[in-house]
């Protein structure tokens, strides 16, 4: 049994390991090559798609204004088709929900579709402590729990594999395989892996699946996938459990499809994803099959908290992971540096919310603030600008690194003179000027090593822009 | 140039810590070309727009810094930057930094409102459409990310370029992509910014230009510091250089001429 402790603490650690792995290396370069020219591909043939955008992010405001209104909504939608809600303001409160149903119903193995929630409570570690065997039905997340991993990214769980690395696990794995049977294809590897998970979905006691939508109007909730093992969890056991976070409620069905249209689009490019997948409720009497029990468990988790501050926009997220598609520093060093459960733009936001800002106040520091996660967000968040927050508040409880503090503070002690600063710049760049003149470059600078460990410095032309701007004006 | 019976406007220029410390040809540059768009320039006494202190969380220095270049640019009609990513703490931020506070915040929206990038400001808000300059050879062009993404600046640099003689732009694979600059990031987590930079300069290589212009300082001597450490023979100019006919100066981080 694995339970998972953030690493986020040492992300410098964890990046420079990345870096020098070579097959992550290798496998990253799928995200840039995968994921950016489908999104455009499907956003530029959607004449709409930045009004849908818009669309979406005023439904995600408005309801998270009413959420109480909509989760009062919601509930009794729910608990008028039969269904529980579990509301569950903890990750322990929500493990205890799970395992407590398990023990009811007598579960020895749960069958699980990808849900992100799970792996941010860090249900499968616990489930196996109780007794419970978590069988990880999505063929990502199924590699990913062969491996003992934790996904490296929201949308495709095994971004950081490659092809081979996941044959050899498959051939370790998997009692009986014969070794002439050729894995070489990705859908040979799928074939074997629905293979087995057929003989675990039949045998598994309690379904559980994640949702990408919860609707308010009628207690609905909504899963897509590519792979359609969500309706197999959902259908086949006895007992349903929806695992979400109380952000993923919406009003209404029409609001849904709107979401749907930018959330496939923005995430693989697809205009809807193969499955998209409704449950409300138990199996009804004339109903052919579907669980006898429906529980939703809704987590809070800190959520609410967030609610009435600075970082309320982040509820907005409808996990699309584009916004890491498109990070320049997510494709360097891949989703585990990150140290948790989010990685990318949107987890450098998330996670010190979640996990708090001692442990992961790297993450919102480690970003260029280039831009391009918030101008392809579908709901439009301001990924930077929430970063930013981050850092000042860091900055206020003095958790920024001292060099930092202390390199502010000298050089905002000049900013805020200027004729000092006119004056001490002139003599320094001419100083450094001369220093570099031969070359009109520096190899290595002190305090800069930073940046000149992998680059030359340029060195400066001479007399300040100032101070020639005015012996010219003289003239 | 267009604007020849109409008071002349007066144009602040900013010329960014940058330039002033480290190149100020750029700053001549962007004099220059300000004048031939009509406009008189003046630079008042200034230092940096904190954006160093913004994005580190500094709030009150980042504020502090606003106020004194908000101050010091009173009575310009315009304020021009060379580079997107100061003009876009100015434009941008400045008003951020006050929100809340209604006196201050109309003084910064006022101030921000007279702010561009340079080259914008040259073709959008004085529509120039070409400049009188020559430059012999291929050149490659970056678009800096605050330029791009905070300013919309994009096709008005390669509109300019295209009317200088002589010049051709081959444009690089992902132009648009972050060069891992990032200020204080390109310090703070210089292995990484490394890794992003390794791949801009070989995108820059294999655009086979000999020569990669952009609108930004800091990320031109991070591109440059990589192609020069890594022994690439191309050359680093900011755009306006080019533009103001000024692309004989030794290129960035080259030696001057004896
Ligand atoms: S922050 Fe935006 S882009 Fe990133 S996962 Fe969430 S919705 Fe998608």
């Amino acid at each position: 049994m694995t339970i998972h402790v953030p690493t986020s603490p040492a992300f410098k650690d964890n990046a420079h390991e990345a870096l020098r792995d070579p097959a992550l290396q290798r496998a990253l370069g799928n995200v840039e090559s995968g994921f950016i020219a489908k999104r455009r591909k499907a956003a530029d043939k959607l004449p709409e798609f930045e009004a849908l955008r818009d669309a979406a992010r005023d439904i995600k405001n408005h309801t998270l204004a009413h959420l109480d209104l909509y989760l009062e909504a919601y509930e009794k939608r729910v608990t008028e088709a039969g269904g529980h809600v579990h509301f569950a303001p903890t990750a322990d409160d929500a493990r205890k929900v799970v395992i407590d149903i398990c023990k009811r119903v007598g579960a020895k193995t749960i069958a699980k579709g990808k849900s992100m929630i799970s792996e941010e409570i860090d249900l499968n570690g616990h489930l196996e402590a109780a007794g419970v065997t978590p069988v990880e039905t999505d063929l990502g997340e199924y590699i990913i729990q062969l491996r003992g991993e934790r996904p490296s990214h929201i949308v495709a769980p095994v971004i950081h594999l490659n092809r081979d690395q996941i044959e050899e696990n498959f051939r370790a794995a998997h009692e009986g395989l014969p070794d002439d049977r050729d894995l070489s294809a990705p859908e040979s590897l799928l074939a074997e892996a629905r293979a087995m998970l057929r003989k675990k979905f039949l045998a598994a006691d309690v379904g559980m699946t994640g949702a990408n939508f919860l609707v308010a109007e009628t207690g609905t909730s909504i899963i897509v996938t590519n792979e359609g093992n969500g309706d197999l969890s959902q259908t086949l056991p006895k007992v349903h459990i929806v695992l979400a976070s109380i952000e993923k409620l919406v009003p209404t069905l029409d609001d849904v499809s709107q979401m749907l249209r930018v959330l496939a689009r923005s995430a693989t490019g697809q205009d809807i994803t193969v499955y998209t997948t409704f449950s409300t409720g138990p199996r009804r009497e004339a109903d052919v099959d579907g669980p006898g029990e429906y529980h939703v468990i809704l987590l809070d988790n800190g959520r609410s908290s967030m609610l009435g501050g600075e970082f309320r926009e982040m509820l907005r997220c409808i996990r699309c992971a584009a916004c890491m598609n498109h990070c320049p520093v997510y494709h360097a060093v891949g989703g585990h540096a990150y140290g948790w459960v989010y990685p990318g733009p949107m987890g450098s936001v998330l996670s010190p919310s979640l996990i708090g800002v001692d442990k992961a106040g790297h993450l919102p520091n480690a970003s260029t603030f280039c831009g391009r996660c918030e101008s392809v967000c579908p709901v439009r968040i301001p990924l930077p600008k929430l970063m930013r927050n981050w850092r000042e508040k860091e900055f206020e409880r003095h958790l920024s690194p001292a060099t930092v503090r202390s390199g502010l503070r000298f050089w905002s002690f000049f900013a805020r003179r200027p004729g000092l600063y006119r004056f001490a710049t002139r003599v320094g760049m001419r100083a450094l000027a001369l220093a570099g003149r031969s070359k009109g470059r520096f190899a290595s600078l002190p305090l800069a090593g930073g940046w000149t460990g992998s680059r030359d410095f340029a060195a400066p032309q001479g007399d300040t822009f100032q101070a020639q701007w005015r012996a010219r004006a003289k003239r | 140039m267009v604007h020849t019976h109409e008071p002349r406007p007066r144009v602040g220029l900013f010329a960014t810590c940058l330039v002033d410390l480290i190149r100020p040809s750029i700053g001549f540059a962007a004099a220059k070309l300000i004048e031939e768009s009509g406009c008189e320039v003046v630079v008042p006494s200034q230092t940096c727009c904190g954006q160093p202190a913004f994005n580190s969380g500094d709030r009150a220095t980042a504020r502090a810094l606003a106020l004194q270049a908000i101050d010091a640019f009173q009575g310009v009609d315009y304020v021009v930057a060379p580079s997107g990513s100061c003009a876009g703490q100015l434009k941008k931020h400045y008003p951020e930094l006050f929100a809340g506070e209604p006196d201050l915040a109309r003084r910064a929206e006022a101030f921000s409102g007279k702010v561009h990038e340079l080259v914008s400001f040259l073709v959008d808000v004085r529509g120039m459409s070409a400049v009188k300059a020559r430059f012999d050879g291929a050149v490659t062009y970056h678009d800096s990310c605050a330029g791009l993404r905070e300013l919309g600046i994009k096709t008005q640099p390669r509109k300019l370029l295209d009317s200088v003689e002589g010049l051709s732009v081959c444009e690089m694979k992902d132009p648009d992509v972050c060069c891992g600059f990032g200020g204080t990031f390109s310090v703070k987590y210089g292995e990484i910014s490394d890794a992003i930079v390794s791949k801009k300069v070989d995108n820059i290589s294999a655009s086979n230009a000999p020569t990669l212009l952009a609108g930004d300082l800091g990320c031109l001597m991070n591109m440059a510091g990589k192609l020069q450490r890594l022994g690439r023979p191309v050359k680093a100019r900011h755009v306006a250089e080019v533009l103001a006919g000024m692309g004989d100066e030794p290129a960035i981080g080259e030696p001057a001429r004896r």
